[in-house]
This record gives C-alpha cells, structure tokens and sequence, in this order.
C-alpha cells in the first residue's frame, strides 16, 4: 500500500479569538475547523442530522397527542413499579436515566485516558460504558415487556388514546437502537484498544485506515447525544 | 516548485492530515466496487439515467393516455395513478437528487477543492451500493402483487394506505417507503462525506470563497439535504407503521365501503407538515447544484468572470436557508390559520429576490462575452430562460388566493415541470456535454448535441406553454380522463393531444443523446486535458481521465479564484486557478 503523504500540521500557527478568529478559519484555506479530524466533523454533522430525526419523531409525538380525541394515559401510573409494597411512579425510568447518565461520565473517562495513552484503563472504562449501556437497554426491555403484559400495543392500550402505545413504542425503539449500536462500536473500539490497534496503527478491515485513539473520542460524541437525545425523551414522554 | 509540504511563498503551510489512498487490485475492486470518488460519480449517474428513462417511458404513457382519450384503454386508472406516482418519485429523488450529489457531488468535488479522494472513500462506495439496492427495490415494486403505489408521489394518508388506492393495502407502498428509507440512508452516507471533503479537505490555496459555485451548489444542496431528509425518513417510519402495525399517527377514524377502520386519532396533516419540511428544501438540493453548475458553464462558454461571485455564494446560502421556512405553501389548499397563510406566502416570495439576484448576475456575466453558442452553453442559456419562466409562475402560486383556485390544475404541473423538471435537466445535459471530455478524454459530437439542444429545448416549451393555458381553463391535473366538462373548450383537448405528441418527441431525442453518449466513447474527437480552456482546477488534472488519486506526486496549490478570464494583460483568456502569480504575470 503506497502511502501519499500530504504533509504534518506544520508549527501552530496563532489565531486570532472569538468571532475574528472563527472569521479568519473560515476565510482560510484547507479547513474550516481547524484541529478539526476528518472523524470528528463527520460524526458532528451526522449528529446534526439525527437530531433532526429525533427532533421530528418528538413533534409527531407532540401532534399526535394533541390530534388524538382521547384522553392520553398518564405517564407517571403507567411507569410506575411495586416495589415492596411500596407504589412508585417512574422508578424505573429514574433508574434508567441514572445508569445512562452514568455511563456518559464513564465515557467521559475513557476519552480522557484514551488521549493519555493509557491503554488499559481506556478500555475499561468503555467495556463499563457499554455495560451500562447495555443495561439501559436490558431495562428498556423489561419495561417494554411489562407494558406488552398489561395489553399494551402500538394500535391500542387499556386506558385511552392508542397513540400512547405507538408513540412510545416507536420512539424508545428507535432510542433503543441507537444505544444498543452505541453498545457495539463501544466493545469494537474497545476490544481495538485493548488490542493495542491505536498504538500501532493497524489498519481498520474494512476502511484499511490507520486507526487513532481519537476514534474514543469520536464513539463518545456519538455516546452523549444519544444520552442528551434521552434526556428529550424523558422530559417530554415520561414527564408530560 | 517545491514538494506538497514544502514551503511556497504566500501560500499557507499544508495541514490537512495524512491520506492513506486505498489501492485496488482487481478489476473488481477498481470498476466495481470502488472506493475512489469518480468511478461512483458515474455508477450514480449510469444508474440514475437508467431509472430515469423508466420514469420518461412512464410520462409517455401518460401523455398518451391523456392526449388521445379512448384510444389507448389498456391503460387503467389505476395504472394512470401508478404511472403519475412512480414518475413523480423517480425523476424528483432517483433521478434529479441522485444525480446532482451524487453523480457530480462525487465526480467534481474532490478535483474542484483540489483533493485526492472524498474523506471516506469506503462509506462513500457504501453509500452507492445502498442507493442502487433503494433503486432495485423502487423497481421491485413495478412487479409485485397489485402493482406500485399510486398514491401521488406525495403519498398523501389516508388515502395512500387505504384499499381504494393502488399499491395501497398490497405491496407497493410498502415496497415505496422501504425504497424511500434506503435511499435516504444511502444518502446520508454520501452527503457526510461531501460536505466533510468541502470544509476539511480543501488544498492549499483553496479557500471557500475561491471555490467554483458547482461546489457551493452541491455543498449547500447537500447541508439542505442531510437536514431535510430526516423528515422524510419519520414520516415514511410512521407510514411503516400504520400500514404494517395499524398504528393511528396519520390516519383518523375513517368509514371505508360503510365499515369503520380500527384506526383513530391521526393527523393526516402531520404528514403533509413533515413531508413538505423535506419537499420543499428538496426542489431546492435540485435547483441549487444547477445554479451552481449554470454559473460555471456560463462563464467558462462567455470567457467571462462570474458576475458578483460574493453576492451569489451569499444567494445560494441565503435560498438554502429560506427554503425551510416556506413548506406550507405547498398546503394552502388542505386549509390553514390565514395568518400561517400570510407568513408561508411572504417567506415564499422573499425567495424571488435572491433568485432574482442570481438571474441578473448570470445576464451580467453573459454581458459583452464573448459567447461561445457551444452546447453546455446552449443549455445554460436555456436553463435560465426556463427557470426564471417556472420562477415567474411560482410568484402567481406562492400567492394564497391565486394558488387556491389553480392550485389541483395543470398549471401548476407545467409549473413545476418548468422550475423544477426542464431547468435543472438542461443543466444535467449542459453539465454532462461539458464534464464529459474530463470524464472520458472525449468530446461529444456537437452536431448530435445541437440536435438534442434544439428539439429539447423547442419541444419542452411546445409541451409545458399550453399547459399553463389549459391549466388556467380549469383542466384538473392528476385526471385520468378529462370526460367532457362544459368549462373544456374543444381547442384544449386538440392542446392536450397537440402536447402528447411532443412530448413522444422530445422523449425520442434523448435517445440521440444517449446514442451520443455511446458513440462517443469512441470515436468521439480526442479532447486533450482542457478543451474548453477553463480556469478551475478540475481542468489542470495532469492525466485526462484523471487515474485514481486524481493528482499524481504532487498536489496542487491554487493562488487564484476560478474564474479569471480575459484578463487584461494576460498571455492567455484565461489563468488556472493553480497558476502561481508571477507566471500568470509575464
């Protein structure tokens, strides 16, 4: 394979501040953002356009509820769990959103060692990640199950508007999706750095690109809007 | 001249990151599955036409249908429907969108900004192969049970999922929005990486403001894009849904043949609300690519610089950005708050003014040039006296009360086939006769193309003109006969028939371009490297084709914008952009 080299960042050049200096990098040649990688600003700009995504899924929602002759179920009994004897509203979305917070610190952790070259503790902190994750997900499951137990489908439900069921069906599936593809670029970026694939350089099978420890950070970006992505779920289905 | 990283005076230091290019080693891996940017540029193109002549044959059989009402009964309403549906989708997303990003957006991008490759070369081939399995599936529809959707190609619910529809509660909508999901999956995957090659990938020298306005049109075409089609996606989700699940996002309670569905509750105008938030930016990730190519081939065929290049960068940004706020003009007819009506109408008719920008500049550069009557000129020439022709139309539609009452009949079909169908086809051709000597390291015979030119052009105005007329008579569009209605003169139905037959005939002469486009593969005249003498880079590759990696050992620094031409005092017409200034200064 014949590398072409187009030449290292040369000495960092000094740049103005503020809107100057966001002036003068757009004026500029070769890139825009500049330290920007390549990874980076793709993974922003598709983040931009799943936010668009969710942004309609949630309008929808808001549409719906508001199309619907029905009265809507309340959130809070529907989520509600027995625990012990006690009766809880939310409890397991409380504790969800718990683990899922949780996990963008991990996150946040792991990106930190990645850039210190710590190969190790990089790569636990994102197999816990996606521990984490795959537990939000486990839950999700579990709630999902209970809901289909009590007669709850996406065409129909037991105690009002049938759009409840489709919108929450649709709409945690498709959050649920995202995790649980979070989860697998998790253990794939961190069975890579155990491996030691970013500190030697070897190739990606299918882009035979050189792999970067910024890939971590990369996988993260991707991780916390998907954990900020929930927070709008949250609010705005479980809460309203 | 010194190495790609070496130091050139008044020319920033290089500082784009390495760039591993893949190396195929196989036929299979260099033609078929490609990674590099060109070779997808034209698998999107070949398959883009290809499914674009079946969306031509299907206009012919409803031009038939409709031009010579009783003759040609094998065609049923159903069929009308499906023909109508299956064209609008195909030309408006298979054909035009593709085209546009994904044919030139791969193709140009990388050699215009002076770049080896798109930034991921391997999504970039992935992209591809998902559009060509959207496309497959779209055509998969055509021979599944009960037929394709024929729906329109807006799909409007209810009706678009009910039994009375074709395609409804049968294959083909399913097949239509699963088609619809892949492409816009696809296209993500592409649009990633043009907009990620423009802003971060550039060469030295190239500043955004230097770039060619093609790529300012498939740039901000594909920003639209990658905002737009998120709505889409939902909304086809959501269809998904009612259809297969019986959900209600769309669909309210409803009695069909005197039985009430299970649906409930729905918004039918939801729909409408998201798919125009993707349908209108949509006529603009059309128009804009063509804008940009029109500015281009313009001032390379007049040897004149472009005309207040600031000003239409801005223009084009500017129209990108008011394209989302205007979708609910497309909905004056389903009914809305009259002050909805007032805001959607203003913000529409505020789009006139950079268009109209973007029309003077393109006079003003034509102004005193030394005009070249070649064939992408012809073109160009005839994109804009098409466009600012639809444009004008779209000022009486943008209008709530002008809209109202014209809005179900055929003006407004030769309107938007004017705006948004002739125009920026024109600029496909004039694109294509002018790219096609750095594609292929041929011209185009001009004799055959002027041939194209003509009876494309004539004809197009011959088909769309009466049609506004017939339109103002009050004929419906989407009929599948007009019957007699007492408000029909005879003198529109002689129109209709009139129009059917050129429209047989503007179809025939496109079989002469793509006899051309064979043809010439061949024998066509050797074109050399720059035949057209054009400044921007994309013409200074040292090899035509350009092989894989598209500059050799050496990248190449721009110092100038693109379009200097007839500069006073220069040796030649003309001055590449890569052309250092105390060269371009003897």
């Amino acid at each position: 394979m014949q590398s072409i080299a187009q030449g290292h960042r040369s000495a960092e050049m000094r740049r103005p501040d503020g809107i100057e200096g966001f002036v003068s990098d757009w004026s500029s040649d070769q890139r825009a953002f500049k330290n920007v990688s390549w990874g980076k600003a793709m993974m922003w700009i598709f983040l931009l356009s799943d936010t668009f995504i969710f942004g309609c899924f949630l309008l929808s929602y808001m549409t719906v509820r508001i199309s619907t002759t029905v009265p809507w179920p309340n959130p809070s009994e529907v989520f509600a769990l027995e625990v012990f004897g006690t009766h809880l509203p939310l409890i397991l979305i409380a504790i969800m959103t718990f683990v899922l917070i949780t996990s963008s610190g991990t996150m946040a952790m792991a990106v930190n060692c990645g850039y210190r070259r710590d190969r190790r503790n990089t790569a636990i902190l994102l197999v816990v990640t996606a521990i984490l994750g795959a537990s939000f997900v486990g839950m999700q499951a579990f709630e999902w199950t209970k809901l289909i137990h009590e007669g709850v489908r996406p065409w129909g439900n037991p105690w009002g508007a049938e759009q409840f069921g489709s919108a929450f069906f649709m709409i945690t599936g498709f959050h649920g999706t995202h995790v649980t593809i979070g989860v697998i670029f998790l253990l794939i970026v961190a069975r890579k750095v155990w491996r030691g694939d970013y500190d030697t350089g070897r190739p990606g099978f299918f882009t035979s690109r050189k792999g970067r420890y910024e890939i971590v950070e990369i996988t993260g970006l991707y991780w916390h809007f998907v954990d900020l992505v929930w927070v709008f779920i949250f609010a705005l289905f479980y809460l309203w | 001249m010194s190495t790609a990283s070496g130091h050139l005076e008044g020319v920033p230091a290089a500082e784009v990151e390495d760039v591993e290019l893949y190396h195929p080693h196989s036929w299979v891996t260099k033609y078929v599955f490609s990674q590099d940017a060109k070779i997808i540029g034209i698998q999107y193109a070949l398959t883009a036409t290809a499914i674009g002549f079946v969306a031509l044959v299907l206009s012919w059989l409803m031009r038939i249908h409709l031009g010579f009402p009783g003759t040609f009964d094998f065609i049923t309403p159903a069929e009308y429907y499906q023909f109508i549906t299956m064209h609008g989708m195909i030309m408006v997303v298979y054909l035009l969108t593709a085209l546009f990003l994904g044919g030139f957006g791969n193709y140009l991008i990388p050699l215009m900004v002076g770049a080896r490759d798109m930034v991921f070369p391997w999504v970039n081939m992935l992209s591809y192969w998902i559009y060509l399995v959207a496309v497959l599936v779209l055509i998969a529809s055509f021979f599944a049970p009960g037929g394709p959707t024929g729906a329109g190609w807006t799909l409007y619910p209810p009706q678009a999922i009910l039994s009375g529809t074709p395609g409804g509660q049968d294959w083909g909508i399913i097949l239509m929005l699963l088609s619809l999901m892949l492409f816009i999956i696809g296209f993500t995957m592409g649009g990633l990486n043009y907009v990620v090659t423009v802003l971060q990938a550039r060469t030295r020298g190239m500043t955004l403001m230097r770039m060619p306005l093609t790529v300012w049109g498939i740039f901000t075409a594909t920003v639209m894009a990658l905002l737009a089609f998120p709505a889409l996606f939902v909304s086809c989700v959501m269809m998904m849904l009612d259809r297969l699940l019986g959900t209600s996002f769309f669909m309210p309670a409803l009695v069909v043949m005197g039985e009430r569905l299970s649906h409930e509750g729905g918004s039918p105008l939801l729909w409408q609300h998201l798919f125009w938030f993707f349908g209108h930016p949509e006529v603009y990730i059309v128009a804009l690519p063509a804008f940009g190519i029109v500015s281009d081939l313009i001032s390379v065929h007049a040897r004149r610089n472009i005309f207040g290049y600031r000003m239409m960068v801005w223009a084009i940004v500017i129209i990108g950005a008011l394209s989302f706020v205007v979708w609910a003009h497309h909905m004056y007819v389903s009914g809305m708050n009259p002050y909805f009506g007032f805001f959607f109408a203003t913000t529409t008719l505020i789009i006139a003014v950079p268009t109209a920008i973007k029309v003077y500049n393109w006079l003003l550069t034509l102004w005193r040039g030394d005009i070249h009557l070649t064939t992408p000129m012809l073109f160009a020439l005839a994109f804009i006296v098409t466009f600012v022709n639809g444009g004008l139309t779209g000022l009486f539609l943008g209008n709530v009360v002008v809209d109202v009452p014209l809005s179900d009949t055929m003006f407004v079909v030769a309107h938007f086939h004017m705006v948004m169908g002739v125009a920026p086809i024109f600029v496909v051709f004039g694109a294509i006769y002018h790219w096609y000597p750095k594609i292929t390291g041929r011209m185009l015979d001009e004799a055959m193309g002027k041939l194209h030119f003509w009876v494309s052009f004539a004809g197009a105005y011959l088909i769309f003109f009466p049609m506004h007329y017939i339109g103002l008579l009050g004929v419906p569009r989407r009929y599948h006969e007009i019957g007699e209605m007492a408000f029909v003169p005879p003198s529109a139905h002689t129109l209709n028939a009139f129009i059917s037959v050129m429209a047989l005939i503007v179809g025939a002469a496109q079989i002469v371009f793509l006899f051309n486009l064979a043809w010439s593969l061949r024998r066509g005249k050797p074109a050399g490297g720059n035949p057209w003498n054009a400044a921007s880079l994309e013409w200074q590759t040292p090899e035509t084709p350009p092989p894989h990696g598209n500059w050799g050992r050496e990248m190449p620094v721009v110092y100038r914008w693109a379009y200097d031409y007839s500069v006073p005092g220069a040796p030649q017409d003309f001055i590449p952009q890569n052309q250092p200034p105390a060269k371009a200064a003897e």
